[in-house]
């Protein structure tokens, strides 16, 4: 054969090089689908207080599948994602374990949560309208995405992404299937370019003049309005304010980052430990004020930027019922081509 | 007694439903110098590449120096010892002349192998091409190059396919002969392809003709010229003249006369009669046989003449040595009878 | 003559062992996809009632009309930047030459997002033509959306039509001159000896590039997820990601492979005929005319468009916000790690993909008969990352749950995860993904040999190892190097699979930017992606050095019959 051994012996090397060693004092790995430099000043810290090293890998889509796949052998301790659909699917596909933690039970509100303790919410972001800013409205409904006023008017992200779903699901929870495919036709025939780019997009395009109004989720403006995001996004932030929709009967749809213990974790203790760090009040404030969400745990405030937005009227639904409701929705927004 | 160089038994190969080799049969003894002839496509080439090893047998044997190398087993090529001259040279181009030559010597030790390579390009006179590549040799170099790295590692047989199809006609004859000689000289068994009848009666001491994967006849030069085994073979090594004829009584009547049948022709009525364009003797003197002259090619050495026969559809070629009168129109001519072909 | 031809399929003895590894590589690289399949049988109820009520009328339809789009603009662009370079001579010839190459190293959701913001309402350009009309803001004067079907044809058509001039530049190099000599005597102009003879000549080689851009096409989601473009890849996503239904997306997936594989087919079969006899060793190429100074001023400028647009505007783009980051936030020091990453993974997966390609091309060679071998190592080619990169997860997740129990029951220690813990897995998916583009590369290049210098060297002595070593591998160097070179830019900017199978704490280029694009700071996003098109740049360039002609073109279709013709 041809192979050369040089070849064959460079490769292992440098695999081994690439592959992280096999075993080291007190750690602990996560599987996340947060940007990692969301969540690394929350680890960072976690490091500084226990001592623990915190490796990460960083997935989009197939957090579950790789989990799933790796089996027993699977190194994963934490695994971390948003969309409370999410974090269902990964307790639906027996990927997670309970966990019974007073310290948990305590800080996260039982609707936050998973009843058995597979998945916990660590914090919260609503699903807002930006609106330009010198359009005269202080009160929305989400309901008023249809209205014909609008039309040409309104940005989206895509309907599938689960944001999104997440909140054509509560739309079912409130309206039923029927109306709320009227809804999305409705919603679709105002849009004022494809369902398509990120959440930033809608006030970049309201300052670009493309639409007027667009649903996004609440801590992109806390993001652009810091300057984070450069000066940039510090101007497309100006052309907008937010406005708390809510629905004609309920309040604003919120949803969930949050986490839960990999059933074969490795290092379980540590993993149970990290997720009492991260409802704790000096991780609560680092959600709130590095990456400008909700806290969870009563008695810690939201950042002065979010908290402008004004007092925020959680939606009664429960996530478990929004779940339910996801498939479906993905099937409307499909039925209506509200992408296409 | 020594066993033969090459041996072939029942030997079959197919691709898809032409028969390339179609259950051949062939013994070839040492220091031959065998000319494989036959049109294009009739298995001579395949012929040579199963020998070499580098084509495989569907069914049959082949043997070499007695030794079984296709049939129950198989030998790779690498380790037949047989030397291939191909007809695009299939010099490698990355190598020098000198590096080409010592292609096949790399299991000698590195001195002997440059001695070897050294002694065969002065015996070829190419000694002053070693350092060049092969795409700033001519034709004829790039020939003698490739001879001699076939014969750099001493095969005991060198197959040869068409070697000498891409020289100019001229050169082709000089490296033709120097080439035969060089082999003869080692006493190297050759088998060389061709598809020219004249190079294939002059080079070798035997040739065998080919047709549709068959062999049709095998034997001395002499032997494939002078006594054909059926039109086909006559046909091959020369243009022929078709006469009808009638055989009766053991004599064949034909318009340019009468021949005596060959001996074991017992059938009697109408038959074709085969007459080589150099048995025909053409005079200005009366005699035998009147015919007008229609069209005269003069080639140096011979003149052919298209005569017209009155009684024969057909008009006769004649190849005269005989030079015949400028303005000559009516001729006559006689046919010699020993050289007339009936089958 | 057989000996001498390079191409004909005839049964040769000897060198078992070749198209016996040959097969086993096939295999291995064939198992993601019966992971796949095994995926689908799970069944999804409701699945295709779904599909063919909402989903496949439009996005077949959009599929359909996104892939015409692309073609065309890609056969356009390219062949006439091809016969631009080939048929005149004009000063800035030889840079264009290269230059036309650039934007190979953009990748398709890098452009995308890049215009996404040069053309946006409050970007400079639409911004210099509301200076230029007097209009103060946006909402008085706006150009349409780039987020639309016409947009995304266009942005995929100049990044892509390299793919086409590539392999048409080389057929026109190598096209005999004689033959456009011939058709001027015969009183054609030279435009009409370009549509008559020239073009039906370097079918083959459009044909060929055409299809290449198309795969990619259908490759692309970052691209489409920007511009909102729904294709059937995109659904595919959807299906697994949005409904959590990995056996119906596997469905769809295998469908779409099965369209793929069957148009390919379809296009060979096409083709069956089409065979130009040339001896392309006795014919000088094109000799370019020699144009005046104003023609060859228009030419060089009309040259440069697709060069302006696919490299040089994304590429300013890119290098001002990354500056502008820069100046903001400085340069991260994870940069250094990723770029060894970056590199490490591609040089490993690209020495993996040569060297199986080398195996599978030369196997094809001795024994033509396992030419669908090579057909075969294209599946992975014609299959969306993300399709490669689940199937490859079904395959090693199972291998490795297996070698960490066995190691644990027989030997008491647990090897933890061998393949996805380590880069093994990543590389593994770089090789089934590109394997198509080295082993084409390659036996195009092999198909330049011709055959009796194998038989010459058997029969001095050499095995078929040592012909390949002695030979073939001299002989075929520069179709070796560029097809590297193609497969390491490839590698760079692969994103999905990268993405799903990397070990833990190992982050790329690529990673690192969808990671920043995901969260929306494209600017942070801009330094990466500035990196991973520095890093395609330099390998381009040397592409167009060793006189190259993208291996990558003989992927799908090995033009034996029309002789050398492609040049690869």
């Amino acid at each position: 054969m041809h192979a050369h051994p040089f070849m064959t012996a460079t490769a292992v090397a440098a695999l081994l090089a690439l592959s992280p060693s096999m075993s080291a004092a007190a750690e602990l790995n996560v599987y996340t689908t947060r940007e990692p430099a969301l969540i690394a000043p929350l680890l960072e810290a976690f490091t500084k207080s226990t001592g623990t090293t915190v490796k990460t890998v960083f997935l989009k889509d197939g957090l579950a599948e790789r989990v799933v796949s790796e089996g027993e052998s699977s190194p994963a301790d934490i695994l971390m994602t948003v969309d409370a659909g999410n974090l269902v699917d990964l307790a639906e596909r027996g990927v997670t374990q309970p966990v019974d933690s007073d310290v948990l039970t305590s800080a996260v509100p039982a609707q936050l949560r998973d009843a058995k303790g597979h998945w916990f919410g660590l914090s919260m972001r609503g699903r807002v309208l930006y609106a330009a800013k010198d359009l005269d409205l202080t009160t929305f409904h989400y309901e008023d995405l249809a209205d014909p006023k609008y039309k040409g008017k309104v940005c989206i992200r895509s309907g599938q992404h689960p944001y999104n779903t997440a909140l054509f699901a509560d739309y079912i929870a409130h309206h039923g299937a029927s109306e709320t495919e009227a809804w999305l036709s409705g919603v679709k025939d105002n849009l004022a370019r494809k369902a398509a780019g990120g959440d930033r997009d809608v006030a970049k395009d309201i300052l670009g003049g493309i639409c007027d109004i667009g649903i996004a989720n609440t801590y992109y403006v806390g993001l652009m309005t810091s300057g984070k995001g450069g000066e940039e996004q510090a101007k497309w932030v100006q052309a907008i304010k937010v406005v708390l929709p809510t629905f004609k009967n309920g309040g604003t749809q919120v949803n969930i980052s949050g986490a839960a213990v990999a059933k074969h974790a490795p290092n379980k203790a540590e993993a149970v430990k990290l997720l009492e760090y991260l409802v704790s009040d000096d991780a609560q404030k680092i959600y709130a004020e590095a990456n400008y969400e909700y806290p969870v745990k009563a008695g810690v405030a939201a950042d002065p930027i979010i908290a402008a937005f004004g007092p925020l009227t959680i939606d009664k639904t429960p996530l478990s019922e929004i779940v339910g409701h996801r498939k479906e929705a993905s099937a409307l927004v499909d039925k209506v081509g509200f992408d296409n | 007694m020594t066993e033969p160089a090459v041996q072939l038994e029942n030997a079959k190969r197919s691709f898809g439903s032409t028969a390339a080799l179609d259950d051949l049969s062939l013994d070839i003894p040492q220091g031959d110098v065998l000319s494989l002839v036959g049109p294009s496509g009739c298995g001579k080439s395949t012929l040579l590449r199963v020998i070499s090893g580098v084509e495989r047998l569907d069914s049959g044997h082949v043997f070499l120096n007695g030794r079984p190398v296709d049939g129950d087993g198989f030998i790779e090529p690498e380790a037949r010892g047989v030397g291939f001259m191909f007809q695009d040279y299939a010099l490698f181009p990355h190598l020098s002349v000198r590096d080409n030559v010592l292609f096949g010597l790399k299991k000698r030790k590195r001195a002997d192998a440059t001695a070897r390579a050294q002694d065969l390009l002065g015996r070829l006179g190419i000694a002053h091409l070693a350092g060049r590549f092969p795409h700033a040799l001519s034709g004829g170099e790039q020939q003698r190059v490739a001879l001699a790295r076939a014969l750099a590692p001493e095969p005991g047989i060198i197959l040869m396919d068409e070697p000498f199809s891409n020289l100019d006609q001229g050169l082709r004859q000089r490296v033709r002969d120097e080439t035969l000689s060089v082999l003869r000289a080692s006493g190297t068994t050759v088998i060389m392809v061709t598809h020219d009848p004249q190079e294939a009666l002059s080079a070798g001491n035997r040739v065998v003709l080919m047709r549709k994967g068959s062999i049709v006849q095998a034997g001395t030069p002499y032997d494939l010229y002078d006594r054909p085994v059926d039109a086909y073979a006559a046909a091959f090594f020369s243009a022929l003249n078709a006469v009808p004829g009638f055989i009766r009584g053991g004599r064949v009547e034909t318009r340019v006369g009468t021949f005596a049948a060959p001996s074991g022709l017992t059938r009697e009525g109408k038959t074709t009669v085969f007459i080589r364009p150099d048995a025909i003797h053409v005079t200005t003197v009366p005699g035998d046989v009147q015919a007008r002259i229609r069209q005269r090619v003069f080639l140096g050495t011979t003149e052919n003449v298209v005569l017209e026969v009155e009684g024969l559809d057909q008009p006769l070629t004649v190849a005269t040595p005989t030079r015949l009168p400028v303005d000559a129109d009516m001729v006559f001519f006689s046919v010699l009878p020993r050289k007339v072909l009936i089958f | 003559m057989p000996a001498s031809s390079p191409a004909t399929g005839l049964f040769r003895p000897s060198g078992r062992r070749w198209p016996g590894c040959a097969g086993l590589v096939v295999l291995v690289v064939s198992l993601p996809f019966a992971g796949l399949a095994s995926e689908a049988l799970k069944g999804s109820p409701g699945l295709w009632a779904h599909l063919i009520s909402s989903i496949l009328p439009v996005a077949l339809v959009d599929t359909v009309i996104l892939l015409t789009g692309v073609g065309l603009l890609t056969a356009t662009l390219g062949t006439a930047a091809a016969w631009l370079v080939t048929a005149y001579a004009f000063p800035g010839r030889r840079i264009l030459e290269w230059a036309l190459l650039l934007p190979l190293a953009v990748p398709t959701y890098i452009i995308a997002y890049a215009y996404l913001d040069i053309l946006h309402p409050i970007g400079p350009v639409q911004g210099a033509v509301r200076w230029l009309l007097g209009y103060e803001s946006p909402r008085q004067f706006r150009l349409p959306d780039i987020r639309s079907m016409a947009g995304c044809i266009l942005l995929l058509g100049f990044v892509l039509y390299p793919y086409v001039y590539t392999p048409t530049r080389a057929m026109f190099l190598t096209q005999p001159g004689n033959l456009i000599d011939a058709a001027r005597t015969l009183g054609m102009s030279r435009h009409a000896a370009f549509r008559r003879v020239a073009l039906p000549m370097a079918r083959p080689a459009v044909a060929v590039g055409v299809a290449l851009a198309l795969m990619e096409t259908l490759n692309d989601v970052g691209a489409a997820e920007f511009l909102g473009v729904r294709t059937m890849t995109v659904s595919i996503y959807t299906t697994w990601v949005t409904r959590s239904d990995l056996p119906g997306a596997s469905q769809i997936a295998l469908m779409l492979l099965l369209i793929v594989v069957g148009l390919v087919a379809f296009e060979r079969w096409a083709r069956r005929k089409q065979g130009y006899a040339g001896d392309t060793r006795r014919s000088r190429g094109m000799t370019p005319v020699p144009t005046g100074r104003l023609k060859g001023l228009l030419l060089l400028s009309a040259g440069l468009v697709p060069v302006l647009l696919g490299f040089v505007a994304p590429a300013t783009y890119l290098v001002t916000e990354a500056w502008k980051r820069y100046q903001f936030a400085a340069l991260s020091p994870r940069l250094l790690q990723e770029a060894v990453n970056t590199i490490v993974i591609a040089m490993l997966a690209t020495a993996v993909t040569i060297t199986l390609g080398l195996l599978i091309a030369y196997a094809a060679r001795l024994r033509p008969a396992t030419g669908w071998f090579l057909r075969l190592s294209t599946l992975g080619y014609a299959a969306p990352s993300t399709v490669v990169a689940i199937g490859v997860l079904i395959v090693l997740g199972n291998a490795d749950r297996f070698i960490d129990g066995a190691a644990l029951q027989w030997l008491g220690i647990s090897t933890g995860l061998v393949f996805l813990g380590s880069g093994a897995a990543v590389v593994y998916a770089l090789t089934v993904r590109f394997l198509a583009i080295s082993a084409g590369g390659i036996e195009a290049g092999l198909s330049r040999i011709p055959l009796s210098l194998d038989h010459a060297a058997r029969t001095l002595g050499q095995s078929p190892s040592g012909t390949f070593r002695h030979i073939h591998l001299p002989l075929s160097k520069t179709a070796i190097a560029a097809a590297a070179l193609l497969v390491f830019v490839d590698c760079v900017k692969e994103l999905p699979a990268t993405l799903l199978l990397r070990p833990l704490n190992i982050e790329t280029f690529a990673t690192h930017l969808y990671g920043e694009a995901a969260r929306g700071t494209y600017e942070e996003a801009s330094i990466a992606a500035l990196a991973i098109v520095a890093i395609s740049v330099l390998p381009v360039i040397f592409l167009s050095r060793v006189g190259i002609a993208g291996p990558a073109s003989s992927v799908l279709a090995r033009d034996n019959d029309h002789g050398e013709g492609v040049r690869i």
